[in-house]
């Protein structure tokens, strides 16, 4: 009886995984992005990194793209389902232009179109493997959001992914303010990036600053932040570390 | 029984270049009682006269919610009116559902006209017989359409559907410059004017008509009737002269054929 019912549950198992066209696992993923809400708008960040795996095998994997005129979309998770989502909003926000009547899809549009595409796919057991960050300005009405691979959801001031949660928010918590100039918020954005190269093995030294105001977005280029890795606690960390083995 | 031989299907054209079927289904229109919209930068007025079918009966619904920024006003067959107006709250709920935000008014317009636009070229299908005022509110402002069975559209300031609607177009036409800046009583006010043009010395009362308005921080509903009531009775347009009576000629307009209407 024991095992009919174990033998009946691999097979179904193995049909799962033998038929299954499902993202099962994720291939290249990127890390944490974090997005800011700043005095004129919103600020995302992201490193550059596409990891495969644990090994960090792209360097250069821009992970931060602007749709429509309103908004900006910064991606964690598995690259190529990052295309897949950038092909679909390309499509949506073509077709928002085509009417040319005035009316276009606002960040908050976007955002619910972006949960309802994630929470369906997760339904059909077929995710796309990633956590996205959305910010964006519309009639001088600021936006920042998140929705990720399983359909959870919510706007607030400041947001982050993955080990960005962990990482970044408790210094977003202490240190952000509403009024913060673009210069402030990008300093604030650039510690909070930094603690991520540090303690995140899957972030990389190369990161980009996008920001979104009433005139539109603007995509920053590409740049390294100082690090110093020479503390004493680095160069020998077992020293002082007591353990078993 | 039939006007000529190339009457007897949507599809086929006259040699003067016209759908007879097409054309028919614009008359039912203006068989129905009268339905009229106007609107200002900020609001839309809807009212429709209620014409009950014996003496017996209740009026049918001729005003119809479709969402807290969209609701039409129809002529003609109220059947099709009920099966469209259901399209455009399905519409509508669909919209709200994946953008979680109000359907711009003029896309929605659009595809009421696509798909009664479908309906003048399938040979297994006939035109809707029903002509809807869509009042609207989105990001561009106020709005109010004329979709008619032969799948045009129009977009007004101010209009009449129905029987006897040229009386009340021509009272439109003489006013409508200066609703941009009206409030909404003065368009309900006027609303109620052009309704009493089409009675044609009937008396207007709250129980044969119904008046519905939407605008800027005010989501679509219909008005009360006690409302509606005392207000005609403060407008004093309930007696008056029951004169008038030159309305009915202009009825049947002979210079456009009725698709262009």
């Amino acid at each position: 009886m024991n095992s009919s019912f174990s033998s009946a549950a691999t097979k179904g198992l193995e049909c799962i995984t033998i038929d299954s066209e499902r993202t099962l696992y994720p291939y290249v993923t990127g890390t944490s992005v974090i997005g800011v809400k700043y005095k004129d708008g919103v600020v995302i960040a992201a490193d550059m990194g596409g990891s495969y795996g644990s090994t960090l095998r792209y360097k250069s994997v821009e992970r931060v793209k602007s749709i429509g005129k309103h908004s900006l979309l910064g991606a964690s998770g598995e690259i190529s389902d990052f295309q897949e989502i950038l092909r679909y909003l390309d499509e949506l926000i073509l077709y928002d232009n085509m009417w040319d009547d005035g009316n276009s899809l606002g960040p908050k549009e976007v955002l619910n179109y972006l949960n309802r595409l994630m929470y369906n796919r997760r339904n059909k057991f077929n995710p796309l493997w990633n956590a996205l960050v959305l910010g964006g300005v519309k009639n001088g009405q600021k936006y920042l959001g998140t929705v990720n691979m399983i359909g959870v959801h919510y706007e607030d001031n400041h947001v982050a992914t993955g080990f960005g949660n962990h990482l970044a928010r408790p210094i977003l918590r202490d240190e952000w303010r509403e009024d913060m100039s673009f210069d402030e918020a990008v300093k604030l954005v650039e510690k909070c990036m930094r603690n991520l190269i540090y303690r995140d093995r899957s972030a990389i030294n190369k990161i980009q600053i996008a920001k979104i105001t009433e005139e539109g977005a603007t995509i920053g280029q590409p740049y390294a932040l100082k690090s110093n890795w020479g503390f004493s606690a680095f160069k020998n960390p077992t020293q002082g570390a007591v353990g078993s083995w | 029984m039939f006007r000529n031989q190339y009457d007897t299907d949507v599809t086929t054209w006259s040699p003067a270049g016209r759908l007879f079927q097409v054309e028919y289904a614009m008359e039912a229109v203006k068989q129905g009682s009268a339905a009229i919209g106007l609107r200002s930068k900020t609001h839309v007025v809807l009212a429709s006269v209620n014409k009950a079918n014996s003496e017996l009966s209740s009026h049918q619904k001729k005003i119809f919610k479709i969402d807290n920024h969209i609701g039409v006003a129809i002529a003609g067959l109220t059947a099709d009116g009920r099966v469209l107006s259901r399209y455009l709250r399905n519409e509508c709920i669909n919209y709200s559902y994946v953008y979680d935000s109000p359907l711009p008014v003029g896309r929605l317009v659009v595809q009421l006209a696509d798909k009664a636009q479908i309906c003048t070229q399938r040979s297994w299908k006939r035109p809707y017989g029903v002509g809807l005022l869509v009042a609207g509110m989105d990001e561009t402002g106020a709005h109010l359409y004329y979709n008619c069975p032969s799948g045009n559209y129009f977009e007004y300031q101010a209009f009449a559907i129905g029987s006897r609607s040229q009386a009340a177009k021509t009272y439109l036409e003489r006013k409508f410059e200066t609703y941009n800046d009206c409030s909404s009583d003065e368009l309900i006010k006027d609303a109620l004017f052009a309704i009493k043009e089409t009675l044609q010395g009937e008396k207007l009362t709250s129980s044969i008509c119904t008046v519905a308005v939407l605008g800027v921080d005010e989501p679509f509903h219909i008005i009360d009737q006690q409302i509606i009531q005392q207000l005609i009775e403060s407008l004093e347009i309930k007696e008056e002269d029951a004169g008038e009576a030159d309305t009915t000629a202009m009825d049947a307009s002979p210079e456009a054929a009725p698709m262009d209407i």
